[in-house]
């Protein structure tokens, strides 16, 4: 092991140099054998394979039987690499494959997205990252049963954090499939399995030791990959080789395209995919405003309350570098965030764009159908063209797809190398592969640290421990990829689920243990269930059919969770006794950055 | 006074001021956050390098906005942390 720790750590920068001078290299070849003639289909093989290869090595690499180094990986990650691990934690599939589609089609009213997945770790950073650091604990539920004592509380978290985390993973691994599906030409059904064995290759051997180093790795690729085809694309379209400053042109052009093609409903719709009907740089429709705020809102709550990004800060040495590490995840992800509105307008304008040779919208119709990349994705069933007013010309809203490959198909639209397209492939499966890692290992560790040695076998000796972790991880991983197999809900909608989930049981109990020391267990429990019932059901009354209240559909029902819980927990908390005085003095400490923390290193 | 209350006293102005900090990286938050979607409307009407000013905020104003606030945030804190003998040595 002396290989990936002291020596490892001190050699940490030149490892992920040559990493990813390796990799541009990898790049390079792959459009070497393009030229020579390779076929795409090996190419983008090679691409996932290779990538997926590298990950298990280092997954193997850091495995360990170690408590501390499984459960926050030992507790010596630099912040800059956290920062790294974090954004490539936080950067899911729906991020990567689905964020810019999103936008495509939802236009203006989808970037709430951008703001709540940025704006959030504003919340992170000055409300919970450097308290719960100070804490010391292992996983979240263990801040809640610390923090308010008893096991019913903890278990009141631990169910929250099942059920907003799984909801989430099982979009992740519905990625990986999407994904190794179009890339490996696999049905979507393999592709899932596919998907979760590499997941599990990178976590299971080494915990949080190994998901670190993975992701810090996954995120250089996904970063690469998502920044190289947005650049070529600008500098084609004469935008510049940084297109962020300079796209402006674009974002006007667009609204003028929008009025000259109209923004109609189709005739006939299609299942699963979708025509462009809003608007790109604009509110639009009733209470737009309103449903802006608060899909903004609950995402940021969300963020600042998912345990698998919260249990990133727990890997750090100090409370600074908590701190400081926080600020680097965000300027990471903010690379990737920035670009996507940038990547949305930049690939409508390919289509609509009549001066521009990709421009598809307002062509003959047999002239569209013949493209490649048209037929490409319309034979996997992701995109479909029916000339449904018969006059011959594909109008806008003739013209449908799924929206999560807009991102996959972007370097094919804009008539890029297939080298490309592969990179892409990589990227998003490293971005879906990184989260899902994070995730499964929050819900295995939470089952086995709080549920089983805190409340089951407080006796369990270390190997024993980790043994129940691992099978967890692997059980509730294969749980995962049966239920996306199975296609209930695209990839975006059951990640804003995860987040309402996260923001409706956890938010409140979480913030109020720092920042109100008379906060108590009574009503840290009402708060818990309370926001979680009260979103659920709300959940379920939208879902199945019921009006939304104020416009809070099945994206946003986190507001109202989060509104129960906070009432439930101010209220309770109010009409019981103080906590005890060791209690107020452990929140006291919690607020000091320096001493030691207030769990003891091994617990 | 005994060094216990010293402490406390200690503890207590750094907590106060730590709060204050925390409650104007809040304010600014909810201003880039929250209000400012409310205002998209209007400030599309105005260009900015080429962009309607609203999406531009959007799109990427309040997220610059964010990456900035959280290293002011840090800054104010570390010196914050130092005034009081809470800095960490790393």
């Amino acid at each position: 092991m002396a290989l990936i720790q002291g020596r490892f750590l001190d050699n940490i920068g030149r490892v992920y140099g040559i990493y990813t001078g390796g990799f541009i290299a990898f790049i390079i070849l792959m459009a070497i054998l393009e030229q020579l003639g390779v076929g795409a289909n090996t190419i983008g093989i090679l691409f996932v394979a290779f990538t997926i290869a590298i990950y298990a090595l280092i997954g193997w690499l850091s495995r360990t039987m170690e408590v501390d180094a499984y459960y926050v990986a030992g507790r010596q990650v630099p912040a800059v690499y956290n920062g790294m691990a974090t954004a490539a934690d936080w950067m899911s599939g729906a991020s990567f494959v689905a964020l810019a589609g999103g936008v495509y089609f939802g236009g203006y009213g989808y970037m709430a997205f951008i703001i709540g997945w940025t704006g959030g770790y504003v919340l992170v950073n000055s409300l919970m990252a450097p308290y719960l650091r100070k804490f010391g604990c292992y996983t979240v539920p263990d801040y809640i049963g610390t923090r308010y004592g008893g096991n019913l509380a903890r278990f009141c978290a631990v169910i929250v954090l099942v059920v907003a985390s799984f909801t989430y993973v099982t979009a992740q691994i519905n990625a990986t499939g999407t994904i190794a599906a179009r890339a490996l030409h696999i049905p979507f059904s393999v592709g899932v399995w596919f998907g979760l064995l590499g997941i599990l290759l990178c976590s299971m051997l080494g915990g949080m030791r190994a998901v670190t180093w993975t992701q810090v790795a996954q995120y250089i690729v996904l970063i690469i990959a998502y920044l190289v085809p947005v650049i070529w694309m600008s500098n084609v379209q004469g935008f510049g080789i940084i297109p962020h400053f300079t796209y402006g042109e674009a974002a006007s052009t667009m609204a003028q395209l929008e009025a000259q093609y109209g923004l109609n409903q189709p005739a006939e719709p299609i299942a699963g995919l979708s025509v462009l009907t809003t608007p790109h740089t604009g509110p639009f429709g009733e209470l737009a405003e309103w449903k802006f705020v608060t899909l903004a809102l609950v995402m940021m709550c969300g963020t600042a309350s998912l345990p698998h990004i919260l249990m990133r800060y727990f890997t750090t040495p100090s409370v600074r570098s908590a701190r400081r590490s926080v600020a680097w995840s965000l300027l990471f992800i903010f690379l990737l965030y920035f670009t996507a509105p940038a990547l949305a307008t930049l690939t409508k304008l390919q289509l609509l764009d009549p001066s521009l040779p990709t421009a598809i919208i307002g062509k003959s119709f047999d002239e569209v159908a013949s493209l490649a990349w048209i037929q490409n994705w319309q034979s996997v069933g992701f995109l479909a063209i029916a000339d449904q007013n018969a006059d011959g010309i594909l109008q806008l809203n003739e013209f449908f797809m799924r929206p999560d490959i807009v991102v996959l198909a972007t370097p094919e639209i804009a008539g890029l190398p297939y080298v490309i397209s592969g990179l892409v492939a990589a990227g998003g499966m490293a971005a879906a592969m990184s989260t899902a890692d994070g995730l499964l290992l929050a819900i295995a560790n939470a089952l086995s640290h709080d549920l089983y040695y805190k409340m089951i076998d407080p006796k369990a000796d270390t190997s024993i421990r980790l043994i129940v972790a691992r099978v967890l991880l692997v059980g509730i991983g294969a749980l995962a990829a049966l239920i996306a197999s199975l296609q209930l809900t695209g990839i975006l909608g059951a990640v804003a689920w995860a987040f309402c989930f996260a923001a409706s049981g956890l938010f409140f109990p979480l913030v109020l243990g720092v920042w109100w020391s008379r906060a108590n267990r009574q009503g840290a429990i009402a708060g818990m269930i309370a926001g979680f019932v009260a979103g659920s059901a709300y959940l379920y009354y939208v879902y199945t059919g019921g009006t939304p209240i104020l416009g809070l559909d099945d994206l946003r029902f986190g507001i109202v969770g989060m509104a129960a819980s906070l009432v439930a927990m101010v209220v309770v908390t109010l009409l019981t006794p103080a906590p005890d005085e060791e209690i107020q003095r452990m929140v006291e400490d919690t607020r000091v950055p320096v001493g030691p923390p207030i769990l003891a290193a091994k617990h | 006074m005994s060094a216990e209350s010293t402490t406390t006293d200690v503890r207590d102005r750094y907590w106060q001021k730590t709060r204050n900090l925390t409650i104007l990286v809040l304010a600014l938050w909810v201003f880039f956050a929250l209000i400012i979607p409310t205002l998209v409307g209007s400030l599309n009407n105005v260009t900015f390098l080429g962009f309607p000013l609203g999406f531009y905020m959007i799109a990427q104003g309040s997220l610059i906005a964010f990456v900035v606030l959280i290293w002011f945030q840090n800054w104010r804190q570390d010196s914050i942390d130092d005034e009081f003998g809470f800095g960490e040595e790393e």
